[in-house]
């Protein structure tokens, strides 16, 4: 097999993105489906704000609005979100590690897929009766009655898919950090972002089982005659509380510890400085992690737990403040006597400081039991998670895609469109979301699809939905830009010039096989530390040889197809008598193709050294 | 001494906070116009807390706008390498010391009131004072029940209560989880399907009056399509007038109905509405066999439906279409086509029933 | 080491799961996976603690389960824990066919302890404990049956594993897999330990 790029047709790049368990490619699929969510969250989000922006409007109503409302959670978080943070640590990880791919490359691709038809599960709702309308917290007893139609079993079983395909992207980080670093790089040496996939993927394996637990038993409840969340036979809606925010509470800081990954890289390339307190950044992260699963009952305070419970998980849910402050202060001091750049990504990140110190204060007052009473469930918590989420996770994700858009792709984005779209985006979310907190003081539950005049909510409302468009507009600037990049001014090996980490060492896009020779890492920032010496190459860790790369496969897919099948097979087989069959036909497919995968060997192929040299001539002239 | 300028300090931070704040919203709906115990409890834990945090914004401003103009690659320096450093120890120590004292600020009135809030006990006492008001509220599909165990009588969606003393709750949902919030007058707490919560509020009086008698009730938590319209409201009574209105609803068992229009209203009524609405604040049926709320002194209501202004066409508008002022409501569909006739004496009837 | 690799008991190494990179991997990423299952099994646990009472009329756990099947249950599985150790044992000293010997009797054993779930989910059901009935139905069902559904699973795995390499023999390939496959049959075990402690002995005190 050569694997030397030559001009393919578009039926051939097709099945090379079905098949392929390239870490990079992967990567490209999770960015491009991520983003395809992302613009149908959006989507939704502007349906909301045009619905709410003035009273008694007629636009989305009732039940449809509760549907746009679940989706543009549910999509947000688990469709767009999670998914592109997974493009970059795809895209990034295995080279800032110095490693040739990933340690389960035909897993990585299987997560893929599990994600992509989970995804595409959940919304074929909109088009078989209604989406899932009970929020995207899908509490029970909501959720149990809503019986219209499918949605919430769209929701059950397609969160199911998509989480698993999660689990299976968390584990094979977890290895490939700890299995596959080039020699020298020792866990004190990993780059940040390195790092904060690494814990990252630690709270997606633990907090993702008990989101299916509570998955299963919904779905159970739904479709099998369970009882777990009905009180008439003894069962216990609490129980879904519970078990929906021991995952819950994690994922927030399975989205947000990767963007603080992504800013603590830039915040020290464009500054031109080593990261500020490298050690407590990394034990700060750690830390929030750790407290990350002790203080879920944090959005629970009204449920009545009672004070001791209430007093215990609210001084827990505090004390996650300090090591975050400790980021904040690290970043600070890490542009302190540093040399600036304004770039695109630059933009994002320093945006980000107050922006996100915003989103963490309000986290603090939340976390005042008593005080949270007034809070909860109003549009104060509305403003605070979106200050969170898309002031810290969003502008991250925007900043991502900035600064390691020409490592993926070989071209610049065109940095004067970028910073319209900062602008665009950064105006207006501040204008979307600030005016919110006092929209929640005033008195507005969160959720509600319309409110009535004379209860002074018109003017904060309207000035929201004027900031939801100038988001919209960013994000058609960005996508110009994406389109017009593919005549853009190519990238170079280390593209903005200030690259500090062993991504940045070789060509953009790297080759295949990433690394023609393993680096040997001297220390934190090894291409900085190399370019120091006045080196332009990393010291390799081997002489060049023959390189071992796994094969293409098409099974991912299918077991993950397989799944898909049998989604609308169970979804369906209360009132059709082809729902079951087809239900076990599904079954069949994935556990069919797994016994193939355990049946055929795979032993993968080499790329020969002729063959490396041959294509690093290439690399170079490019 | 020193101790004493700090102190004048935060009060003046806080007073320019509430001066602030209290611009904010209607008082009859805003939490930044407390109208009561609790709700005072919880908007000074809000400025206390606000205090802090804005204090902390304003310190990593400072720092921020300093590095960021100070610190920018200007013309010329497009070589410059920057100093690598690695860390401080000192500067590290602080920022993490500093934050836990700050926390702890916040945390030990936090924890007072939070423990303040839940002290329900004299409404479980089983020789409870006759006085102690004790309401039990049921939350169903886009309406709430008031149930006062103590008087024997029941009303829906208008709340009563006596004013400057502790109220206590009862709460449940009959259906899908709810939450029951008086923004003004204190912090919500869920009416689950599982379980009984309790807790009290305090309505004060000159807040009442402030506010125009009535104080604005919503539920909080998703409940289903119409839960936006899921309103209720209160109106809290000086003990005196809250005695008499007791005393009333008591003797209001039978409503007398005089008007040969609204006879016929009632006859329609008791032929299809009956089974649901009861129209006398005396109820010993079962809370499962009351589906619908309780319309005694139905004339006397702040809203229709709990969001309508309370005049005729609105009440024959929501009688003729319940499922366009309401969607998903539970009324929808329960009885046929009403003629405008029909509607008129339905009207009329209803708009009868009073109590005061 | 490399996969391919024809061995001899003498360059056979001691710890072939993990002589390679990618057996290295499928050791490692197995034991996080386990890890998840642990988090998996605790929440279906905890939600059983919360409903065992909670029976709505129906037959309580006292009155249903009996000590003498599930004991001879708890038997199978726990001895074919120890073939399964044994199995490994001779995987390490290089002797195919007595570890196919001995996953052959820890698949028996296996099989022997579903049989008699089967047979007791059956008498339930008959005695009016169904996964409609009540939400202790529910939990119990789902809390003992994913257990099953593991031991069933795990049953295929080791024996499509057996008869894949049947006729090749042992190499460093396919001992990882016969190296996770145990891995995977001991935490079964392991939680069986619990269900059998926390559903059936707490149970029959009441």
């Amino acid at each position: 097999m050569s694997t030397i790029a030559r001009k393919k047709g578009v039926g051939a790049v097709l099945w090379d993105y079905l098949t392929t368990v390239d870490h990079k490619k992967i990567a490209h699929l999770y960015l491009i489906s991520g983003g395809i969510f992302f613009l149908l969250g959006g989507l939704e989000a502007l349906f909301i704000r045009i619905q709410l922006a003035k009273p008694n409007n007629d636009f989305l109503v009732g039940g449809l609005y509760n549907e746009v409302l679940t989706m543009h959670g549910t999509t947000m978080i688990f469709l767009a979100a999670m998914p592109l943070v997974f493009a970059f640590m795809n895209a990034v990880v295995p080279l800032q590690i110095g490693a040739r791919d990933v340690a389960f490359p035909f897993l990585n691709a299987l997560g893929f897929w599990l994600f992509f038809f989970g995804g595409v599960f959940l919304n074929c709702s909109w088009f078989l009766g209604g989406a899932p309308d009970a929020g995207w917290t899908s509490y029970a007893s909501l959720a149990l009655d809503s019986k219209a139609h499918h949605g919430v079993d769209f929701y059950t079983l397609g969160l199911q898919i998509s989480g698993l395909g999660t689990l299976i992207g968390g584990i094979n980080f977890l290895v490939t950090i700890i299995n596959m670093r080039a020699p020298g790089m020792t866990f004190m040496r990993m780059p940040m972002f390195t790092w904060a996939t690494f814990v990252t993927s630690a709270l997606i394996l633990f907090a993702f089982p008990p989101l299916t637990v509570g998955l299963i038993f919904l779905m159970m409840d739904r479709l099998f005659g369970g009882n777990f969340f009905n009180p008439a036979a003894g069962g216990n809606t609490i129980i879904w509380e519970h078990l929906f925010w021991v995952f819950g509470h994690p994922e927030v800081y399975i989205l947000v510890l990767p963007a603080f990954g992504i800013f603590s890289e830039i915040f020290a390339t464009f500054s031109r400085k080593r990261l500020f307190g490298y050690s407590s950044m990394v034990f700060a992260t750690v830390l929030i992690a750790f407290l990350g699963f002790m203080v879920w009952a944090h959005h629970m305070f009204t449920v009545g737990m009672g004070p001791i419970a209430n007093a215990i998980f609210s001084v827990a849910t505090m004390t996650i403040a300090v090591p975050t402050g400790i980021k904040i202060f690290n970043w600070l001091f890490t542009m302190w006597g540093g040399s600036i750049k304004f770039t695109t990504p630059m933009h994002y990140a320093v945006a980000f400081i107050p922006s996100f110190v915003m989103g963490g204060v309000t986290g603090v007052m939340l976390a005042a039991a008593a005080a949270d009473y007034q809070y909860h469930d109003s549009y104060f918590v509305v403003a605070h998670f979106h200050y969170v989420i898309v002031g810290g996770v969003v502008f991250a994700l925007l900043a991502g895609t900035h600064y390691w858009w020409p490592k993926m792709f070989g071209r610049m984005l065109n940095e004067t469109l970028g910073k319209i779209t900062f602008w665009l985006f950064f105006i207006g979310f501040h204008l979307t979301f600030f005016i919110q907190h006092f929209l929640g003081l005033m008195g507005m539950p969160r959720r509600v699809f319309t409110f009535l005049p004379g209860q002074g909510l018109e003017t904060g409302n309207f000035i929201s939905t004027v900031g939801a468009f100038f988001m919209a507009a960013a994000t058609v600037v960005l996508l110009i830009n994406i389109v017009i990049s593919v005549k853009g001014e190519k990238a170079p090996a280390d593209a903005w010039g200030d690259g500090r980490t062993l991504e940045w060492a070789i060509a953009s896009p790297p080759p295949v096989y990433n690394f023609a020779q393993l680096p040997l890492v001297r220390g934190l920032d090894p291409l900085w530390l190399e370019k120091m010496e006045g080196k332009k190459e990393l010291t390799p860790a081997e002489p060049l040889g023959d390189i071992h790369m796994p094969n293409s496969s098409f099974l991912p897919f299918i077991m993950s197809f397989g799944l898909f099948v049998a989604a609308f097979g169970f979804t369906y087989h209360q009132e059709t008598a082809w729902g079951l069959p087809v239900g076990i036909l599904g079954l069949l497919i994935t556990f069919g193709s797994m016994f193939l995968r355990s049946v055929i060997d795979d032993h993968g192929f080499h790329i020969h050294k002729e063959e490396v040299l041959e294509l690093e001539k290439k690399g170079a002239n490019a | 001494m020193k101790k004493g300028l700090r102190n004048w300090r935060l009060f003046s931070l806080f007073g320019m906070m509430a001066l602030l704040l209290a611009g904010c919203g209607k008082p009859f709906l805003s939490t930044l116009q407390p109208a009561g115990e609790v709700a005072n409890m919880q908007y000074s834990l809000m400025l206390l807390s606000t205090s802090i945090m804005v204090l902390v914004i304003v310190v990593v401003a400072i720092i921020f706008v300093y590095v960021v103009i100070r610190f920018r690659r200007r013309k010329g320096e497009e070589n410059k390498i920057p100093k690598q450093v690695e860390g401080n120890h000192k500067l590290e120590i602080i920022w993490t010391v500093i934050p836990i004292i700050l926390l702890l600020i916040l945390a030990v009135p936090t924890v007072a009131a939070t423990f303040k809030l839940a002290d329900v006990k004299p409404m479980n006492d089983k020789n409870r004072d006759k006085d102690t008001v004790v309401v039990n509220v049921r939350a169903n599909l886009y309406w709430w029940e008031f149930e006062y165990p103590d008087y024997g009588i029941i009303t829906s969606q208008d709340l009563v209560v006596p004013t400057n003393e502790k109220v206590y709750f009862n709460l449940v949902a009959s259906d899908v989880k709810h939450s029951f919030w008086i923004p003004a007058v204190g912090g919500k707490i869920d009416t689950n399907t599982d379980n009984k919560n309790q807790f009290w509020l305090v309505f004060d009086q000159k807040a009442t009056d402030k506010a125009g008698g009535v104080f604005y009730g919503k539920c909080a938590e998703l409940c289903g399509p119409s839960h936006a319209l899921m309103d209720f409201k209160v109106r809290p009574l000086p003990r005196a007038e809250f005695d008499a209105w007791v005393e009333k609803m008591q003797k209001a068992e039978n409503p007398v109905v005089t008007d040969p229009v609204a006879k016929q209203g009632e006859e329609i009524f008791n032929k299809s509405c009956i089974g649901c609405h009861a129209v006398s604040p005396v109820d010993n049926r079962p809370e499962q066999a009351r589906t619908a709320p309780n319309l005694a002194g139905f004339a006397d209501r702040e809203r229709i439906a709990g969001i309508l202004e309370h005049n005729e066409e609105n009440l024959k508008r929501w009688l003729k279409d319940p499922e366009g002022v309401k969607p998903g409501n539970k009324m929808t569909g329960t009885y046929g086509q009403l003629t405008e006739e029909q509607l008129d004496a339905l009207t009329k009837y209803l708009m009868s029933l009073k109590v005061e | 080491m490399h996969v391919e690799e024809k061995l001899t008991p003498e360059t056979f190494p001691a710890a072939p799961e993990r002589a390679t990179l990618e057996g290295k991997n499928k050791f490692l990423g197995f034991w996080l996976f386990l890890g998840g299952e642990t988090v998996l099994f605790a929440s279906l646990f905890a939600t059983y603690l919360a409903l065992k009472d909670k029976t709505n009329g129906g037959p309580s756990g006292e009155e249903l389960f009996q000590m003498p099947i599930v004991f001879m249950a708890t038997m199978l599985l726990l001895t074919s824990s120890l073939t399964s150790v044994y199995a490994i044992y001779h995987m390490k000293n290089f002797d195919f066919q007595k570890m196919q010997l001995w996953f052959g009797i820890t698949v028996l054993l296996g099989a022997g302890f579903l049989a008699l779930e089967i047979y007791e989910f059956y008498e339930y059901v008959h005695e009016g404990h169904k996964f409609t009935s009540s939400a202790f139905g529910s939990a119990f069902y789902t809390l003992v049956g994913t257990h099953g559904a593991h031991v069933a699973f795990g049953l295929l795995w080791i024996l499509t594993l057996m008869i894949r390499n049947a006729k090749r023999g042992l190499n460093l390939y396919n001992a990882p897999k016969f190296y996770v496959a145990s891995l995977y049959w001991h935490f079964i075990d392991v939680v069986w330990v619990f269900i059998f402690t926390v559903v059936y002995l707490m149970g029959m005190v009441g």
